[in-house]
């Protein structure tokens, strides 16, 4: 074979292995739309987190705005500690309501914000004041059943 | 004062043990070899890329070939775990998380073990046979008598073509086993199109899956193509001892892509 032939069929390897990683990068991975351009932090204490896990997505109304960075322990106010960098391009109301959500009833938990109606914005670094720990199942379980236990003696 | 029964147990123990020690020594004697010899490929490499015809050449037969079967046997793989994730994810109604399943089992895991077995298989075995029937044939030998250096000349080029053609073909693996996926998930079963894909990529990460399942693969090149030229370049020159060679460069290649699947998985995703 000569080497012009043999130089074609390995560009062709090459460029088709490239383009596989490429796929993968783009299409499979989030490389393209994981990382916002511009983004500030804010922070957000709750009284429990449930599983939120870190590189959870925050959502208001729905839409991606962006992403938790850090969660950790605060030992002066026995709270939790959740820093979300959020995309440049959204500004919250400084009266914004931090939620814990679940995505489903077994899903993936995330931040939920809650725009209020305040005319001043967020700025960097700012801290959420108005949070809303995670619902945890097993304390809502156990509030019904504490319910219904002093509910049932009245009704006989 | 020892019957003559006992003197001959006495002595068939003894040379138990002796066949034991010899067969560890040589077993040891043959690692630092391979060591040796690894160490020797990379010296050699810079000498064999100044023609880098070779290893071009290389790239062909063992990158370019594999082609095919690496391509074909991806997208049956995606396939099957499209429809065999489905059938569990659906019962508890989360089939939408099936682009998740099948994307994070070939990137992090299917993609660079399959695509390494397959081309231990197909590119290592050859390679062995090649360089192993070299020898036999003494041309090998013949280079070393005409001052051409047979590492730098036959072995590095072979190994080089196969650590460079590893991730590209595991990269090809994982991409035809996520469009099988998606063949089957969303084309036939009728998988919602935007959740399939939107859910995979909020899942799988740069970083985190990809360019761990690309250094795996790296890895894996590295190791059954190392495999591949010492079976051969270290061959018994004999038709027996070409065959054994063979079979010897795809069991162990097997073997060791599977223990340093191990290992890696071990330190890569220990905290997921």
């Amino acid at each position: 074979m000569s080497r012009k032939l043999l130089d074609l069929w390995v560009g062709i390897f090459v460029a088709l292995g490239l383009a596989g990683v490429l796929f993968l990068a783009l299409k499979v991975g989030n490389l393209a739309s994981g990382n916002f351009a511009e983004t500030y932090q804010l922070t957000a204490n709750f009284a429990n987190i449930g599983g939120l896990k870190v590189r959870a997505p925050v959502k208001s109304a729905g839409v991606v705005v962006g992403r938790v960075v850090d969660i950790h322990f605060d030992p002066q106010a026995y709270e939790a500690v959740v820093s979300v960098s959020i995309d440049g391009r959204y500004k919250f109301p400084k009266d914004t309501f931090a939620l814990i959500l679940t995505a489903g009833l077994l899903g993936e938990q995330y931040v939920g914000l809650d725009p209020g109606g305040d005319e001043k914005m967020l700025a960097a670094n700012d801290v959420i004041t108005k949070t809303q720990s995670a619902v945890v199942l097993e304390s809502l379980i156990s509030q019904f059943m504490f319910n219904k236990a002093s509910e049932s003696p009245s009704e006989q | 004062m020892s019957n003559p029964s006992n003197e001959g147990r006495r002595s068939s123990l003894l040379s138990a043990i002796t066949g034991l020690g010899h067969r560890v020594n040589e077993a040891l004697q043959r690692l630092g070899f391979a060591a040796r010899f690894f160490v020797m490929v990379l010296l050699y490499s810079g000498q064999s890329f100044r023609r880098l015809h070779l290893t071009i050449r290389e790239l062909y037969f063992s990158g370019f070939q594999s082609l095919l079967i690496i391509v074909v046997s991806g997208l049956f793989i995606g396939m099957v775990l499209g429809m065999q994730g489905y059938e569990t994810l659906q019962r508890y109604g989360s089939a939408e998380a099936l682009g998740v399943l099948v994307a994070l089992s070939l990137v992090r895991e299917l993609g660079p073990v399959v695509a390494a077995l397959l081309f231990a298989s197909r590119a290592g075995s050859s390679i062995t046979a090649e360089i192993g029937l070299m020898k036999a044939t003494e041309q090998l030998t013949a280079m070393d008598m005409m001052a051409v250096n047979p590492i730098a000349r036959v072995v590095a080029p072979r190994f080089w073509g196969g650590v460079i053609s590893m991730p590209l073909l595991a990269a090809l693996f994982s991409a035809a086993g996520v469009f099988g996926g998606y063949l089957i998930g969303v084309v036939f079963i009728g998988v919602d199109e935007g959740a399939f894909w939107s859910q995979m990529q909020a899942s799988v990460d740069f970083r985190y899956d990809i360019c761990s399942g690309i250094i795996k693969s790296f890895v894996f090149g590295v190791a059954v193509s190392l495999i591949a030229v010492f079976e051969g370049y270290d061959a018994v020159p004999t038709a027996e001892g070409v065959s054994s060679s063979i079979k010897s460069t795809v069991v162990q290649s097997a073997l060791a892509i599977l223990a340093l699947d191990f290992v890696l998985t071990s330190f890569m995703f220990r905290e997921a």
